[in-house]
């Protein structure tokens, strides 16, 4: 087990990784073998390129192999690849990711999540109104402010990318289409692994989705049945833009998770739903409320905790 | 124009009290500057400081302005009106300004895997909050250790430094009124490769004293270099640790390393 006496600890208490220096680098049968972590940045030279191939945040220069970026090396067989600490959203085909409207063009929407560039989410990969499976028409195309507008929030799965690395999304699924009744926080997307479900139902009457992409909705819990709707698929609700009411314990429960998350980002603490509701369970027996979370003594308390548990 | 102060006194000593070849304290800070930036850094040689906030690779704010092979690259550099010891407003056009820009872009843009981001924009934006000589050195340091933050992948850590001459002896690391009087060069390296990213020169130097300038300004960056590869590492393996905790027991291999 890890045992974390306070947190952020003193920088001298780090005890930084035994990097093997560049001598040892011309014995590179042996490269990683002994399974330590090692850490490189921008123009540290990993090995020869004679025996080993260069991945992500690598280049060849001069017979060698040397990182490009400040992260941790990864080796798989011959591969070698260097993943940043920090960094954008790198999207794959599956993701659950959140994003935010910015452009309305011809059949197609643009999509700001968090990535190099914006997404693209097309008039044919969204659910129209009026069941589930059917072709889209040229009245569809005229009304598409009426689904999403700019600005609007969405949740959605990343489909494939064209052929510049743009992604493209779609919302075919009645857990995804439009954002409501809540709020959107967001932490560095390195922080949300890639989980069983990325919604999450807490029991205080709060649901989350972890978007990959590292930006996370908390709203007010729907019920399975209500999400549905009558005939499967409801689109006034769908693409609604109004709240529903919402009370003021939800809203307080809904502040709570939000600032915890900020407290768990500000100390790179990875997400998911069992280190959620540990510090959930932990927060709602201090007193203060959720503006109290944001303090430092009560931030770092936090995370140790839930340190200790997980 | 002769300064009344003695720029090298007869015991070897600066105005600041350093030796000829010492570099002034440099304090390194990667707490995140303005809204929610991917990478920042805060770096200070002595009583010089700036700021460096760096965005993307995000979509491009205007489309004109992108490339379809690689990522553009955009640096505002502003100057606060109280960074200098005389009050002076300097607006986005003022002449000064626009060269620096354009010197710290022309620094960048060979080092920046552009490439690997086509269409992509990565804006750069650069606050000078204190001045005492060295402000391009400072600029591009600052600069090089927020794109690092910000993961974005670049060849090398660019390490730039300020060479002076004084008579026949050679100064390092020129504070504002050394930098008044002296003929003085920047120069930025690339250490492992021992490259040459920037020479920057603004006064008459002779070309007798330039290769001995040149040749310590070089070593001066390896200091630099190790000084900013020390933060990096710092950085880096604090949030590798912080990531292995929701890990737990998963990778005990890991933790013991720490």
């Amino acid at each position: 087990m890890i045992s974390f006496t306070s947190f952020p600890q003193p920088q001298d208490a780090y005890k930084r990784p035994e990097i093997e220096e560049d001598e040892d680098m011309e014995v590179d049968e042996d490269f990683m073998e002994n399974g330590t972590l090692k850490l490189a940045w921008p123009g540290e030279s990993l090995t020869s390129s004679h025996a080993y191939m260069r991945g992500h945040g690598t280049y060849v220069d001069n017979e060698e192999v040397i990182a490009s970026v400040a992260g941790i090396v990864e080796r798989v067989n011959k591969l070698i690849t260097v993943r940043p600490v920090r960094t954008r959203y790198n999207p794959e085909v599956g993701d659950l990711v959140i994003g935010r409207i910015t452009e309305v063009q011809a059949r197609r929407w643009k999509v700001e999540a968090n990535s190099r560039q914006d997404a693209v989410l097309m008039l044919s990969s969204v659910n129209l109104p009026g069941g589930v499976q059917r072709r889209k028409l040229e009245s569809d195309e005229l009304q598409m402010r009426t689904f999403f507008e700019e600005g609007d929030l969405l949740v959605a799965e990343v489909q494939a990318f064209f052929g510049d690395g743009t992604m493209s999304l779609h919302t075919r699924s009645l857990s995804y289409g439009k954002l409501r009744n809540g709020q959107l926080v967001t932490v560095p997307p390195n922080l949300i692994r890639r989980l069983k479900s990325h919604f999450i139902s807490l029991p205080c009457g709060v649901d989350l989705i972890l978007g990959l992409n590292g930006y996370i909705w908390i709203s007010k819990h729907v019920k399975e049945s209500d999400r549905e709707g009558e005939e499967g698929f409801d689109a006034e609700g769908v693409y609604s833009n109004k709240n529903d009411a919402i009370d003021d314990s939800t809203r307080t429960a809904i502040s709570q998770v939000a600032n915890i998350i900020s407290v768990l980002a500000s100390h790179a603490v990875p997400l998911n739903d069992t280190v959620l509701l540990e510090a959930y369970e932990w927060s709602v027996e201090q007193e203060g409320g959720p503006k109290a979370l944001l303090q430092d003594d009560v931030g770092d308390a936090l995370v140790v905790t839930v340190a200790s548990r997980s | 124009m002769s300064s009344r102060i003695e720029i090298l006194n007869a015991g070897g000593y600066r105005s600041d009290g350093r030796r000829q070849y010492e570099l002034r304290t440099i304090a390194i800070d990667f707490s995140p500057q303005g809204s929610n930036p991917d990478g920042s850094a805060t770096i200070s040689h002595g009583l010089t400081q700036v700021s460096v906030s760096v965005y993307g690779p995000r979509e491009a704010k205007m489309r004109s302005q992108t490339f379809h092979d690689r990522a553009n690259i955009n640096i505002e550099l502003s100057i606060a009106p109280f960074s200098a010891g005389e009050r002076r407003r300097r607006g986005k056009g003022d002449k000064r300004i626009l060269e620096l820009t354009q010197t710290l872009k022309s620094t960048f843009e060979p080092v920046i895997q552009t490439s690997l981001y086509p269409r992509a924009q990565i804006d750069i934006y650069v606050q000078v909050l204190q001045q005492d000589g060295g402000l391009l050195q400072a600029c591009i340091n600052a600069t090089t250790l927020a794109l690092v933050n910000a993961g974005i992948p670049m060849l090398d850590l660019v390490c730039a430094v300020t060479g002076g001459v004084h008579s026949t002896s050679a100064l390092l690391d020129l504070t504002q009124l050394e930098e008044n009087d002296l003929p003085n060069v920047t120069i930025a390296v690339m250490p492992r490769s021992g490259k040459i990213a920037l020479v920057s020169m603004e006064t008459r130097l002779h070309v007798d004293r330039f290769e001995e300038i040149f040749r310590l300004a070089g070593e001066a960056g390896t200091v630099i270099h190790s000084e900013m590869k020390r933060a990096v590492k710092e950085k880096t393996a604090k949030l590798v640790d912080a990531m292995q905790l929701g890990k737990g027991s998963a990778a005990p291999n890991a933790e013991n390393d720490y």
